[in-house]
């Protein structure tokens, strides 16, 4: 035992999965759990085909409604899918693991926000012109809808998780996560909704996809950080 | 304590108290830890084994006393200490909808050298099955194949590492962990079980248990 060598501590390189890899097993992790995808998508699209049936057939009273319903919807969509977002990573222990890693929370919680966008806010995108005809929206809107709802989606992905980690040691958030995230969506809807409706008024629409463009750029620089801090508070009782 | 050139501390510990929920689980706890030696925390069921883990590698920030890491203090060693930090806890951080060899890269692995790690906690066969369709200890033995990577960080921190391991692996694990002291490296782990292992030192949290533990509830704990 006299011979042991000591090695020099720091240079213990560990081995840590860069931001490919993350990406990569979140999404493989994604497509094993299929129900956490469909059932947003499912809520969006059967209340949205519910609807005419609540409100009555007449042709204009719904296109009147379409912009602010398929965004209300979209938004409800994405916050029911978001409470699974770190559930079952904190229950596991993976959590933890992503904390005690030697770089930044930022890029994993980045990672699991983009994912989930891609499982929940992107085919909600891509669906929408479907849902756009059985609410007869007026055909000027098309473009602007999907367009804002890809932008908009993808913010709400990213700040709803900051909710996810505030709320993951709670065993039932159901109710405490809508709190905490309603407010923080408010300016997306209204602008989300404000490009849909101006775009079928037949006005310029750029300037509100300017500001939820601006509204993305800030939640992708600045969610992750409050997401990776509430992950921190969360483990830490 | 004297820092021998031999084996310099790593880890120390001076007058440490740890709090949980508002109760004082133990105080003026001293230890030091050095390269090529292992030191078992002891202790009854709720004398704080865990909280002292989580407390160490900085998860648990309700402590009073002094951590040093390499001589710096916490939680300014902290970001120092991951770089060389192993931890695996209760919750083997094993998800079960990957297999073997995906949780293994997702620890940054690469796949031939997780194959082999796989292949010493001898689950070869089962890297390509999802692990919720393995056992207990199965997937313990999925969480502990981090220790058989090359390159493992040099300070390992185990909470019961041998939980739900047979009597192989728990050889098998024991032959590791006389490997790491052996090359250099360090363990703090919690068991109950007796070890053998070279140069191993012990800490019972019993010695430093409270007696008139309670602290009034904070306001904060009134959503856990």
């Amino acid at each position: 035992m006299s011979s042991v060598d000591i090695h020099p501590l720091v240079s213990g390189a560990r081995a840590v999965p860069d931001f490919a890899t993350f990406l990569r097993i979140e999404m493989l992790l994604a497509l094993r759990r299929r129900a956490d995808i469909a059932n947003p998508l499912l809520f969006f699209v059967s209340v949205l085909a519910l609807l005419p049936l609540g409100l009555g057939p007449e042709p204009e009273l719904l296109a009147n409604v379409a912009p602010g319903m398929i965004w209300v919807m979209a938004l409800l969509a994405t916050l029911l899918s978001q409470e699974s977002l770190l559930r079952s990573d904190f229950e596991n222990g993976t959590l933890e693991q992503l904390t005690l890693l030697p770089q930044p929370l930022y890029f994993a919680v980045l990672a699991k926000s983009l994912v989930h966008w891609i499982a929940t806010g992107l085919p909600l995108a891509l669906l929408s012109p479907l849902l756009a005809v059985m609410l007869n929206l007026p055909g000027e809107g098309y473009l602007c809808l999907f367009v804002s709802l890809l932008m908009g989606t993808a913010s709400l992905s990213l700040i709803g998780a900051i909710g996810a980690a505030l709320t993951v040691a709670v065993r039932r958030p159901g109710l405490l996560l809508a709190l905490i995230v309603m407010p923080l969506y408010v300016p997306v809807l209204i602008f989300g909704t404000g490009a849909v409706q101006a775009a079928i008024d037949g006005y310029a629409y750029s300037a509100q996809l300017a500001i939820l463009a601006a509204l993305l750029a800030a939640a992708a620089a600045l969610a992750p950080l409050a997401t990776a801090v509430a992950v921190r508070i969360s483990l830490d009782n | 304590m004297p820092v021998t050139p031999k084996f310099p501390v790593v880890l120390q510990v001076r007058d440490l108290a740890c709090d949980r929920d508002g109760r004082r689980l133990f105080e003026g706890l001293d230890f030091s830890l050095c390269t090529g030696t292992a030191i078992q925390i002891k202790g009854s069921n709720g004398a704080g084994k865990t909280t002292l883990l989580r407390t160490l590698i900085g998860t648990a920030s309700d402590f009073r006393g002094e951590i040093l890491w390499c001589g710096s203090p916490f939680p300014g060693a902290l970001p120092v200490l991951r770089e060389s930090l192993l931890y695996i806890g209760h919750q083997g951080g094993v998800r079960d909808s990957l297999t073997p060899l995906e949780n293994l890269i997702w620890y940054g692995a690469t796949r031939e050298s997780a194959l082999w790690a796989l292949d010493c906690v001898d689950l070869s066969g089962f890297e390509g099955s999802l692990c919720h369709g393995l056992s207990a200890g199965e997937n313990r033995r999925v969480a502990l194949a981090r220790l058989f990577l090359p390159q493992a960080p040099s300070l390992w921190i185990l909470d019961e590492p041998f939980t739900a391991l047979d009597a192989v692996g728990v050889a098998t694990l024991e032959q590791q962990m006389a490997a790491h002291l052996h090359s250099g490296g360090s363990i703090l782990l919690t068991s109950h079980q007796p070890l053998s292992l070279g140069r191993l030192a012990s800490v019972d949290l019993s010695d430093f248990m409270v007696d008139e533990p309670l602290v009034a509830m904070e306001a904060e704990h009134v959503f856990s």
